[in-house]
């Protein structure tokens, strides 16, 4: 290939006329400079194009001569153009086939628009945040009318996938949280030589508070992002369009196997974080008060009435619910591009512990309230 | 004949235990429209994935402008990766970018050009493939079919590549836009002196713009040469490919 020199032009000014006597290789890479220097160039005549030096020239270089032109014309003056070879001339003729429109200014609309349209969309939002709801609904007393659609093989793989092997992680977040609840009220119990009370402490605050919310939580972020996910992935290749051609109703097959599967599985991990948590406070316990776990376990009979446990137990299949449909709707408004996914799983996510975590109040106001 | 562009040397590629190339060779030369055909399965579009530097074949080598791949460093790769423009069968155009943002991106990145500059060039590319000018606010997932064929097209054509390789570009169009697509190839290699490397099953492209192809079946390069040439050419294969006698075409 042949050393190109970078693209350059040099003005000669007469009475009549501004010559630019162009040369060097008018493409891409050796553009910039020229591209520069023509946008501060205010000629004071009809200007004269004298391309027989260029070595070659590409689109983008043809682009430059073209936008410097309109500019000229804006300015008043004529151009015009001398020793083009013919080849130039063609590619000129390729990419300005005609005048390319102007784009039209873009119009910027004003305050009220932009109020009116936000509030619109969130009210569309809203709408579709229902019809989802009720059309879920609507085919869930379908399938209990008819029992046999209920895709009990899907529930069992949702179980295994959303309980079992989020057993791991939830016996390490429980067990810490055991550990930091233990460790705290024991410094604070210890002035009072109240050592035993870490007992009532460690057993009524995570059966019937912390085991449920950490479990929400960890299974918020595992569990009801990859809802959000799958489903985004299968909308964007056409999946769910190719399901319900086929007839295969979205919500049979894909959501409300979710929601039970989820269902089912929250409070059983729930109880399983408050045995592995109690197990965590236990621990520190005897290492930090010497309370032997005979002794623990022995207080925990008295001090823990049972409603505390089934309290907590049962905030598991409302949690589970919300987590569970947050997942799957905000799977369904991902859109065609890639973006979206990321986007709505972060969504997915957030949503879902914010309402846990309203829920959980709920219930606290409401059991008060009812002296439970 | 005008200097080589590309040059594939028994090239031999297998995944695990199944073989699909079997020491392959052809040639590309400049200024031309070459196509690589085969039924489906023949191995042609991985043929294509290995010369734009996406896979790399077991053996033998592949020579893009002398350059052999094989022992390409990480910045002469670049720089060749700068010299062509890809257009994948199904666009992929990055989808959370409007048009003329996609096309816009490779000038950001690759050059120093001012921002009006730059969109007079998106404008350009967008008129040369043939979109109209508002197509450059969409978003790739408002676009039919064949305009994210064309969008893709002024995407490979940003930086006004040497080389121009194209996956299936008429597959998906309606016959008329088919033609106008060919037509359009045909008028930039004529103008930009492109080298287009393309995979096809479209009888017509075959016709009426391929210059020279090269007929991939059973693992190995059957035939190569201009379609007069491998017509001559007596091969199950080339009969079956081209439904020899049954649709007219005829030696």
């Amino acid at each position: 290939m042949q050393t190109r020199i970078p693209a350059s032009f040099s003005v000669i000014e007469d009475k009549e006329k501004t010559t630019l006597v162009c040369s060097g290789s008018w493409t891409i890479e050796y553009l910039h400079e020229v591209a520069e220097a023509l946008e501060g160039l205010h000629p004071r005549s009809n200007v004269i194009w004298d391309i027989a030096a260029i070595s070659d020239i590409d689109s983008s270089g043809v682009a430059l001569w073209h936008m410097s032109n309109e500019a000229f014309k804006c300015q008043g003056y004529h151009y015009s153009t001398i020793n083009a070879r013919e080849e130039y001339t063609h590619l000129y003729r390729l990419l300005y086939p005609e005048p390319l429109h102007q784009e039209p200014p873009r119009t910027y609309p004003s305050w009220i628009y932009i109020i009116g349209q936000a509030s619109y969309r969130i009210y569309t939002r809203l709408l579709s945040f229902l019809a989802f709801f009720g059309e879920a609904f609507v085919i869930f007393f379908y399938t209990l009318r008819y029992p046999h659609l209920i895709r009990y093989r899907s529930i069992g793989a949702h179980i295994l996938e959303t309980g079992a092997r989020a057993l791991p992680i939830i016996a390490i977040s429980a067990f810490l949280i055991g550990v930091v609840v233990a460790y705290q009220s024991v410094v604070q119990l210890q002035k009072f030589g109240a050592d035993i009370f870490i007992v009532d402490m460690i057993g009524i605050s995570l059966t019937r508070e912390l085991a449920p919310l950490i479990t929400a939580i960890v299974v918020a972020g595992r569990s009801g992002s990859a809802f959000t996910a799958q489903i985004g992935a299968m909308k964007m290749t056409q999946e769910i369009d190719a399901m319900k051609t086929m007839g295969f109703d979205p919500f049979t097959f894909l959501v409300w196997p979710r929601v039970i599967a989820l269902m089912i599985v929250m409070p059983l991990l729930i109880f399983f974080a408050d045995m592995v948590g109690i197990l965590g406070g236990m621990v520190i316990a005897a290492t930090q008060s010497h309370l032997s776990f005979t002794e623990f376990l022995h207080r925990l009979q008295g001090a823990l009435a049972l409603k505390h446990y089934l309290i907590g137990i049962a905030k598991g299949p409302f949690f589970a619910f919300l987590i569970a449909f947050v997942g799957t709707y905000r799977g369904f408004q991902v859109s065609m591009n890639t973006e979206s996914i990321g986007q709505y799983t972060t969504k997915s996510v957030v949503n879902a512990i914010f309402l846990v975590i309203a829920c959980d109040a709920l219930f606290s106001v409401l059991l008060t309230e009812l002296k439970l | 004949m005008s200097s080589i562009a590309l040059e594939v040397r028994d090239v031999s590629t297998s995944f695990g235990e199944n073989l699909i190339h079997d020491r392959i060779s052809c040639t590309v030369y400049q200024n031309e429209i070459y196509a690589l055909l085969g039924g489906s399965g023949s191995g042609k579009s991985t043929l294509m994935r290995e010369m734009i530097l996406l896979e790399r074949p077991d053996s033998g080598t592949i020579r893009i402008f002398g350059q052999d791949l094989s022992t390409i460093t990480p910045i002469e790769a670049l720089k060749l990766r700068r010299s062509w423009g890809v257009l994948f069968q199904s666009g992929a155009l990055f989808s959370s970018l409007t048009v003329g943002e996609n096309i816009a991106l490779l000038y950001k990145e690759y050059t120093d050009l001012p921002p009006n500059l730059i969109q007079e060039l998106v404008n350009l590319k967008i008129n040369l493939v043939g979109l109209p000018l508002h197509a450059k606010h969409l978003y790739p997932s408002e676009l039919s079919g064949g305009m994210v064929k064309r969008a893709a097209l002024a995407r490979a054509l940003a930086l006004d590549p040497k080389l121009l390789f194209l996956d299936e570009p008429t597959s998906g169009l309606d016959p008329l836009s088919a033609r106008q697509f060919d037509e359009l190839i045909l008028q930039l290699r004529d103008l930009l002196g492109l080298t287009v490397i393309m995979v096809t099953h479209d009888l017509d492209t075959i016709h009426h713009i391929i210059d020279r192809f090269t007929l991939l079946g059973n693992k190995k390069a059957i035939a190569e040469g201009t379609l007069k040439e491998v017509l001559q050419v007596d091969h199950p294969i080339i009969d079956y490919f081209f439904q020899k006698g049954s649709h007219g075409i005829t030696r």
